[in-house]
């Protein structure tokens, strides 16, 4: 049992990170275990990176300290070396960092060089998406990422409870579409045919940060995009491919759509305005952001929508 | 040791999920039979104490709860006959096993609500989530609105009212009582049902396993008549019934062991 919740606001920039809060705190009870954002701010010219060093629950101890600080400074060697201009480097924890660059190569392989150091693991790549996620509840890792001043035009958050994989950061959604830009996934349910679709994305040359179902929505979703595909066309050929009871929102630079599978086993509800659309696993989250009576509607099964910022 | 001293009686709660303590809210109203109190600023345990204690403690024959912010698990079993009015929209899991109230919601309502009702009338003004009326054993159930997925299912009993539309396996293993959708159903409408009647007033995208189209009698006619009048609903649109087809299930109550004997 997860809960997913996502926001679009249709007439600029609003506090993203304070209403994502609001929305996945009032879902605790869905997941207490670790809570993640993919939230977009105003797109600029500067490529963002978020990336780990280390796992939360292992990033302390003997000789941790210098060995975060040695494979950081690798990192930024790193960026340097594949062509990269660093201009900030930023740490909230000393595992977690965010980084911003110029930068016009392939994505790909500025991900992997990077992945290469001990301990890396990139979060997420683009010009707007960030990516953020650590282990407890919604204002443990609002207040410790300083997401509540964070502004944008829309998100997506995550609460895990912890079922068939450990209480980490590798199970900890949303997920980058690695290894493209600005596209992430959260997602409530299971896919039953995720070994067949990892083996068949493996073989286009894509790898994986997790052992996760919801990582392989992202990346499938991600390559029909590259390919020319509009994220609802990608989204509905999703219905047709993916097998298994699941919820899914996804996010790229400019939409946040959604889909539900035809069995319509796992819960979404939905409020629409002009100026904001929110989705969340449960009414209660929309009602944390939006303070008054609304009308409100489950999307049906095989139903996909998209919007625009 | 473990919980000692703690007053909820939860000795592990290594998530901090449980809510450990509610005090009696200080804003409840009571003015002879009738009761009320704002659901704002307060937790669901908190709602469900003062619930219970107008409906049993205090004699209060009609509550009405404003502002209840689509908190989860509000008027659960309550086993009285008194009204209770919802000033606002429910959470999930609203008025499930209750046995006697007549339940009035004024907005719209989150998954499962009425779930294993035995007697009374939920009535939701708009919208209401997934499993609707599940498992309900006898009452009325009625939504003015659209449904999701799986309403009904496992009913044993009483009526099922939609004036909008309903999803996906709608009716899955009824097996007594009566649906009435006067709007469209989704997929598998009816599947694998025992028994029961499920009347549609707009589009089947499919029927279910063993759910097949039923001969109308007037008893049909009275039936639905007399739940649209008794709640106000106007007059009913024209319904398509459907039924269990019989063909799926094992009606002759015999064990396959004995089936073996008397079957050939």
């Amino acid at each position: 049992m997860c809960g997913i919740a996502g926001v679009i606001h249709r007439d600029g920039t609003a506090d993203i990170g304070a209403e994502l809060t609001a929305m996945l705190q009032s879902m605790k009870h869905r997941g207490p275990d670790s809570t993640g954002y993919a939230v977009y701010g105003p797109a600029d010219d500067l490529v963002v990176i978020r990336f780990v060093l280390a796992e939360p629950n292992k990033s302390t101890g003997f000789g941790m300290e210098e060995r975060l600080e040695r494979n950081r400074a690798e990192v930024e060697s790193r960026l340097a070396k594949i062509g990269a201009e660093v201009a900030t480097v930023s740490s909230d924890t000393g595992y977690a960092f965010r980084a911003t660059i110029r930068y016009g190569g392939d994505l790909k392989a500025l991900a992997d060089y990077l992945e290469d150091v001990p301990g890396c693991e990139v979060l997420s790549l683009g010009s707007s998406l960030e990516i953020i996620k650590d282990l407890g509840d919604a204002e443990t890792v609002s207040g410790q990422y300083k997401l509540g001043s964070f502004r944008g035009t829309h998100g997506i958050g995550h609460v895990r409870m912890a079922t068939e994989s450990e209480v980490d950061l590798a199970s900890a959604h949303p997920y980058w579409a690695y290894p493209f830009a600005d596209v992430a996934v959260v997602h409530n349910g299971q896919l039953t045919n995720y070994h067949q679709w990892r083996r068949r994305l493996e073989q286009h040359g894509h790898r994986f940060q997790s052992e996760c179902d919801s990582e392989i929505i992202a990346v499938y979703l991600a390559e029909y995009m590259a390919q020319g595909l509009s994220l609802e066309t990608a989204m509905k050929h999703s219905l047709d491919d993916l097998d298994g009871v699941f919820t899914y929102v996804c996010v790229t630079g400019n939409e946040l759509g959604i889909a539900k599978d035809e069995m319509a086993a796992k819960p979404l509800v939905l409020f629409e305005s002009d100026p904001l659309v929110a989705v969340a696993t449960e009414e209660v989250a929309i009602r944390a952001v939006v303070k008054r009576e609304v009308e409100t509607r489950d999307p049906y099964e095989r139903e996909v929508l998209v919007w625009q910022v | 040791m473990p919980g000692s001293g703690s007053r909820s009686g939860v000795s592990y709660d290594a998530r901090g999920l449980v809510e450990p303590h509610a005090e009696m809210p200080d804003n409840i109203e009571v003015d002879g039979h009738r009761g009320r109190f704002d659901a704002a600023d307060l937790t669901i345990r908190q709602i469900n104490m003062a619930l219970r204690k107008l409906i049993y403690n205090d004699g209060v024959t009609d509550v009405t709860v404003l502002n209840p912010s689509s908190k989860h698990s509000l008027a659960v079993g309550i086993l009285k006959r008194c009204r209770i009015h919802f000033e606002g929209s429910p959470g999930w899991f609203a008025c499930g096993l209750i046995d006697g109230p007549e339940v009035t919601i004024n907005g719209r309502v989150g998954w499962s609500v009425a779930e294993n009702m035995m007697s009374g009338v939920v009535t939701i003004e708009r919208s209401a989530g997934s499993l609707t009326g599940a498992a309900i054993r006898g009452g009325d159930l009625i939504v003015k609105g659209d449904v999701g997925a799986r309403t009904g299912i496992d009913q044993k009993g009483g009526t099922i009212i939609v004036t909008g539309d309903v999803g996906i396996n709608t009716g899955f293993m009824m097996q007594r009582g009566r649906q009435i959708i006067c709007g469209n159903a989704g997929m598998n409408l009816g599947d694998s049902m025992y028994d029961g009647a499920i009347y549609v007033g707009g589009k089947v995208r499919s029927l279910g396993v063993d759910c097949v189209p039923g001969e109308w009698t007037d008893a049909d006619t009275e039936l639905i008549e007399r739940k649209f009048r008794i709640h106000g609903l106007g007059d009913p649109p024209e319904l398509q019934k459907f039924v269990c087809g019989k063909q799926l299930h094992n009606y002759d109550a015999l064990e396959p062991s004995e089936r073996k004997l008397v079957i050939h």
